[in-house]
């Protein structure tokens, strides 16, 4: 099976988020980046598949050169190549935009399953997966956290809400959307790394896809959140803290 | 382009309170553009497809039925509604933010050459929708600049409807056109996936864990303030996902949805899916090292430092307390 993964790179978690001066995006100066965690599902979702039947896993990333050392951590988990459509104004482009640039540098590859992760950690948009499948003409199904190829296509669990799951059959090619948790995730070997430089890592811009890349949808402005409450927040050492929360429980909130 | 349409997800138990929210976002929309309201369903021909609605009734109510739509598929959906909005020309469709409209509703606005404005807490005169991004760090306001059909999906919880229950619509009936072979996933019926034998809905006290706590052997650590607190322990989802805990202690969209009395979140930066679950509760407490975690956004207490110290710590108080 041929299978093509989206991935993205995207701030790291832990990383501190900033606004930068504009108001319009945040500062990314000195951001440390990593792998979208439910894209790295579908990475190893894709590793899995090409292990029990073999076949090719391509990875297809967009964004500025930073995102080079993302595309060389899937490759060296074990990914056989990638594709990087380089592109300096992703944040501009809304999840139409971004995935008319990945649809187009996947369609020629013409893959059996298209893979990327329910939605990223930045912009928590859990679109870009579906209209790929729309923009390819292909049937899709989105949260699932197994895939088992059978002889008529695919089947897979789906993630309903409040504990529920579902089987979908479906026919290939496909596109599908992963949900976190269904894998335990690989980290790269030594090995793979080594392995890594030697992938063919192909690099196209983004003007050369020629796809449409006006939003429809415009960023107005980022902002600190809203808080809902007031919060109290206790000083002091952890044991002042501790007795003073346990005090505000009790007589306050009365709750304990 | 000349309504808004609010559209229900399926006639199903439990629904109810979702449609009446989408439609507040709707009359808020209503009020700031002066377009009238509009509503919609999907379903059986043989059933009845709206739940009872709160509040002034939209001025139509729009039944799509068609055999093909008794079972969700996006195929189905997709083509249903999208003969729908083209009959209409709504200038905006409102969607409940469910799996259902994440399955469906983006492959929609393509196909419209838009793009859905998802997971809306606020609507705002431009009209600005505002989201969250970076797992609730930042709020953000967007706007349609498109030439079509403006899609949202709104935020479960995020527009409270208190309206007292409404008048009837009129109804009017539309019947796609869905050959069967333009449905090209066969779905199959929703499971539980395990036995449930934690109900956390009951409980009057929740601990909750979160990728703060770093490595399972640290969790007793969180379950003997659990048990000092006579409280039920439950996880955010990342700690169901590496299988520290079973999946059926997991809080948030995709888990159980809980109110407690207390809620006592350890080490759990509080991302939209998790706080969707829990921030009903009657008292929340935070003890995260990061003070900008949007935990503590609905937090009533918080201690920002090291949990590994805090926890011990206050286990430690309760006990006290309790002597």
């Amino acid at each position: 099976m041929k299978i093509a993964v989206a991935i993205k790179q995207v701030p790291d978690r832990d990383a501190p988020v900033r606004i930068a001066a504009s108001s319009k995006w945040i500062d990314e100066s000195e951001m440390q980046w990593a792998m979208n965690e439910p894209d790295a599902y579908a990475l190893e979702e894709a590793l899995l598949l090409k292990e029990q039947a073999g076949g090719e896993v391509i990875v297809v990333s967009a964004g500025p050169e930073r995102v080079g050392s993302t595309i060389r951590e899937a490759l060296a988990k074990g990914a056989d190549r990638a594709i990087h459509i380089v592109c300096d104004d992703l944040s501009g482009r809304d999840a139409l935009g971004v995935a008319r640039l990945l649809a187009a540098a996947i369609k020629p590859e013409n893959p059996d399953l298209v893979l990327t992760g329910l939605q990223s950690e930045d912009l928590g948009l859990g679109q870009t997966g579906v209209i790929i499948a729309e923009l390819l003409e292909l049937p899709h199904a989105t949260m699932i956290l197994h895939v088992e190829k059978t002889d008529a296509g695919l089947k897979v669990k789906r993630e309903l809400e409040e504990g529920w799951f579902q089987s979908i059959e479906m026919s290939l090619p496909a596109v599908l959307t992963m949900q976190s948790g269904g894998n335990k995730l690989r980290y790269a070997t030594l090995m793979g790394i080594k392995r890594a430089k030697t992938k063919q890592l192909r690099t196209v811009n983004a003007a050369e896809l020629g796809v449409d890349g006006a939003a429809v949808v415009a960023l107005d402005q980022i902002a600190a959140p809203k808080k809902q409450k007031i919060t109290q927040i206790l000083q002091g050492s952890a044991k002042e803290a501790a007795a003073a929360l346990v005090e505000k429980l009790k007589t306050e909130a009365r709750v304990l | 382009m000349n309504s808004i349409l609010v559209v229900q997800e399926a006639r199903k138990d439990g629904r109810a309170r979702l449609f009446q929210e989408t439609l507040v976002a709707g009359r808020k929309l209503a009020g700031l553009t002066g377009l009238p309201l509009e509503a919609a369903g999907a379903g059986d021909p043989n059933k009845n497809i709206f739940l009872e609605i709160s509040g002034p009734p939209p001025v139509a109510g729009h039944a799509v039925q068609h055999p093909l739509l008794e079972t969700y598929t996006a195929d189905g959906y997709v083509l249903a509604f999208e003969q729908l909005i083209r009959k209409l020309e709504p200038a905006y469709v409102v969607f409940p933010h469910t799996y259902q409209v994440r399955d469906f509703v983006p492959r929609l606005a393509a196909r419209f050459g838009q793009v859905l404005i998802g997971d809306v807490t606020a609507i705002e005169a431009g009209p600005l929708f505002v989201r969250q991004l970076f797992q609730g760090k930042m709020s953000a306001t967007y706007r349609h600049t498109g030439n079509g059909p403006c899609f949202v999906s709104i935020q479960s919880g995020a527009f409270r409807d208190d309206s007292a229950s409404g008048g009837a619509m009129n109804i009017y009936h539309f019947t796609p056109d869905i050959p069967a072979e333009a449905i090209r996933t066969r779905p199959g019926e929703p499971f539980r996936g395990s036995e449930q034998t934690v109900d956390l809905g009951s409980a009057q006290r929740i601990v909750s864990v979160g990728r703060g706590i770093k490595e399972a052997e640290n969790l007793p650590l969180v379950e003997e303030l659990a048990t000092a607190l006579g409280a039920e322990l439950a996880a955010s989802r990342p700690i169901c996902d590496n299988g520290w805990l079973p999946m059926e202690r997991q809080v948030g969209s995709s888990g159980q949805t809980v109110a407690p009395k207390l809620y006592l979140a350890v080490g759990i930066s509080g991302a939209i899916q998790h706080l969707v679950g829990m921030k009903g509760s009657q008292c929340i407490v935070a003890i995260n090292k990061d003070p900008d975690a949007p935990i503590f956004e609905v937090a009533d207490y918080g201690i920002v430092g090291d949990l590994f110290e805090l926890v011990p710590a206050l286990t430690e108080a309760v006990r006290t307390a309790k002597q």
